[in-house]
């Protein structure tokens, strides 16, 4: 079993920051709550046998799907909508949150 | 005008010229108008939809569906039409583009009179985690509709649309179509193409229809279904004349109760609805017999943990960049899938968790695989109940994964099945579930044909408000 200690309010945080996710007040403990409950809950998939079971990456069969590297016309955008949905533009450009500090 | 057209006497209707497109689209609206106040089924109402009918009437063409006003689940991109997933976070967002399924339907002289709510994203069986509200569910507004793509479901059962389409990850059309009381056909994975549909769990979603019949459910995936050059992991198996199922004997066929899907827990109402439902089948001439499974209780498992580690992954794109708001304004849904997803993709704990639902997504497929050698089709309750209560999903963190246990199995080995209506519990609805293997959509339909035309279910109607 693993402990219901494991996925405390640090390791919440740990993952949201992975998710570039924000939490507000105190859900980093609400969601560690449910966090240990659904780990416990699909804890019962560890009763199958899979020691000779493949992963099925695929499931109707298909393989190597190819197609020719050209330029589908049809498909696109004008820059003017290709920025269209942006909040901020400059120039032309999408704008995006500094990096560096 | 009758109240209760389906798609296929529309389209006749339209033929002879016996209505024409703005009627028909006049009557939705003014339903629309009546009705959604209190149903909520709708995000957005195409305020160019009676200008489109117009147009529509002036100049026939050889489509289809020429004419034919269809709502779509808000989760499709739709060309200059505002489209969200039912989430803030897309309030504002314009698609560029169709998806593939709008663009067959634009194609074939269809048009858009709206796009309906889901839970957000898609996450849900509810409607409850939609950002715009949960839709309710026309037979009792007291209950819910079922999701994801409850208003799609909820629109067509309350005569706001002829038709409508959806999305299914694991449930998403199959149970509001149950819980709604109407048919949900969710297709074989790489039936239908997802180009243009917001992405959820990518290996299980499938875009199908909702509507009033199993002929319009047919007509429609003739149309949907096919290789799709945006969408590679679409078949290049033929695709196959679906409505040639419609009214055809289903002796030959050989059918499977699926014993283990009578839960223990289940309401003996509900296994009493089924088992009639399956003498139906033999009345029909179909050699009908249980059936054992896989428990479908790991499925809630392997489904959980597959569908969110897609979501964490297909979330990642929603930046606030080129488009959409910024990322505080994924709901609390959206953020317990990705977190959980996160994590069982993240390294030390993905051989545990990713790999292992995914092993166990293999002894599903091989345990369907040796059913489907002896039977054509297997039979369940789409949902263990009727239609919950509004506000049920309060504090539940997993109610679409565990509402939707007796659908997982057969989605996570990616095949197709169809929801039918089969009864009804304290005047709600329930849902049949006829399920068979990879690209057998023609026989399931017409099995599912056969039981409507057996049975009246699917001609009762709720008087929306009543209740």
């Amino acid at each position: 079993m693993i402990k219901k200690t494991t996925f405390d309010k640090k390791f919440i945080l740990k993952m949201a920051n992975l998710s570039k996710l924000e939490l507000k007040g105190d859900e980093a403990v609400y969601f560690s709550e449910q966090f240990n409950k659904t780990i416990e809950t699909i804890s019962d998939l560890k009763k199958l046998n899979t020691a000779n079971t493949k992963e099925a990456y695929n499931i109707t069969g298909l393989r190597n799907v190819f197609r020719e590297d050209v330029v589908d016309p049809t498909r696109i955008l004008s820059h003017q909508e290709a920025i269209s949905g942006a909040k901020k533009t400059h120039k032309g450009y999408f704008v995006v949150k500094g990096i560096f500090r | 005008m009758k109240n209760n057209l389906t798609l296929t006497e529309s389209i006749k209707l339209l033929g002879k010229k016996e209505i024409s497109s703005v009627e028909l689209t006049k009557y939705l609206l003014q339903n629309i108008e009546k009705r959604d106040k209190q149903i909520n089924a709708f995000v957005t109402v195409n305020d160019k939809a009676l200008d489109e009918a117009k147009l529509k009437d002036n100049k026939q063409t050889k489509g289809r569906l020429h004419g034919i006003p269809l709502v779509f689940k808000d989760n499709f991109l739709t060309k200059r039409l505002r489209t969200t997933a039912s989430s803030k976070l897309l309030n504002n967002y314009i698609p560029q583009y169709n998806a593939t399924v709008v663009q067959k339907l634009l194609d074939e002289g269809a048009f858009i009179l709206g796009k309906t709510n889901m839970d957000a994203w898609a996450h849900g069986s509810s409607t409850e985690t939609s950002d715009y509200g949960s839709t309710k569910n026309p037979w009792n507004l007291k209950h819910l509709p079922g999701g994801s793509s409850g208003g799609s479901a909820a629109a067509v059962v309350s005569d706001m649309a002829i038709a409508s389409i959806g999305s299914e990850t694991a449930g998403s059309i199959r149970q509001p179509a149950a819980w709604s009381g109407c048919v949900g056909l969710k297709p074989t994975y790489g039936r239908v193409s997802r180009y243009g549909v917001i992405a959820m769990g990518s290996s299980l979603d499938s875009p199908g229809p909702l509507t009033k019949t199993v002929e319009d459910a047919a007509v429609l995936l003739e149309i949907l279904a096919g290789k799709d050059k945006y969408d590679s992991t679409t078949s290049n198996i033929d695709v196959q004349k679906y409505t040639d199922s419609i009214g055809k004997s289903i002796d030959s066929l050989k059918i499977g109760i699926a014993e283990d899907y009578l839960l223990d827990d289940m309401r003996s109402d509900v296994k009493d609805i089924v088992v009639s439902s399956a003498k139906v089948f033999g009345e029909l001439g179909a050699k009908v017999e249980y059936v054992k499974t896989m428990d479908p209780h790991y499925a809630i498992g392997v489904y959980t943990i597959i569908q969110r580690s897609e979501v964490s992954s297909n979330l990642s794109r929603f930046d606030g960049v080129r488009f959409g708001n910024d990322r505080s304004y994924f709901g609390e849904e959206a953020k317990r899938r990705i977190m959980l997803g996160t994590f069982a993709l993240s390294e030390g704990y993905t051989e545990k968790y990713y790999k292992n639902a995914l092993k166990i997504r293999t002894l599903y497929i091989n345990d369907f695989n040796s059913i489907f050698e002896k039977y054509d089709l297997i039979i369940g309750p789409t949902s263990p109940g009727p239609a919950k209560k509004v506000g049920a999903t309060k504090g539940q963190d997993m109610f679409g994964e565990m509402e939707d246990i007796l659908i997982e199995p057969s989605t996570i080995a990616g095949l197709p099945g169809i929801s039918v209506p089969c009864g009804f519990v304290d005047g709600l609805p329930i849902g049949l579930n006829i399920f068979g293997t990879h690209f057998s959509e023609s026989k399931i339909i017409k099995a599912a044909d056969a039981f409507e035309k057996a049975t009246d279910w699917h001609n009762r109607k709720p008087v929306v408000g009543s209740k």
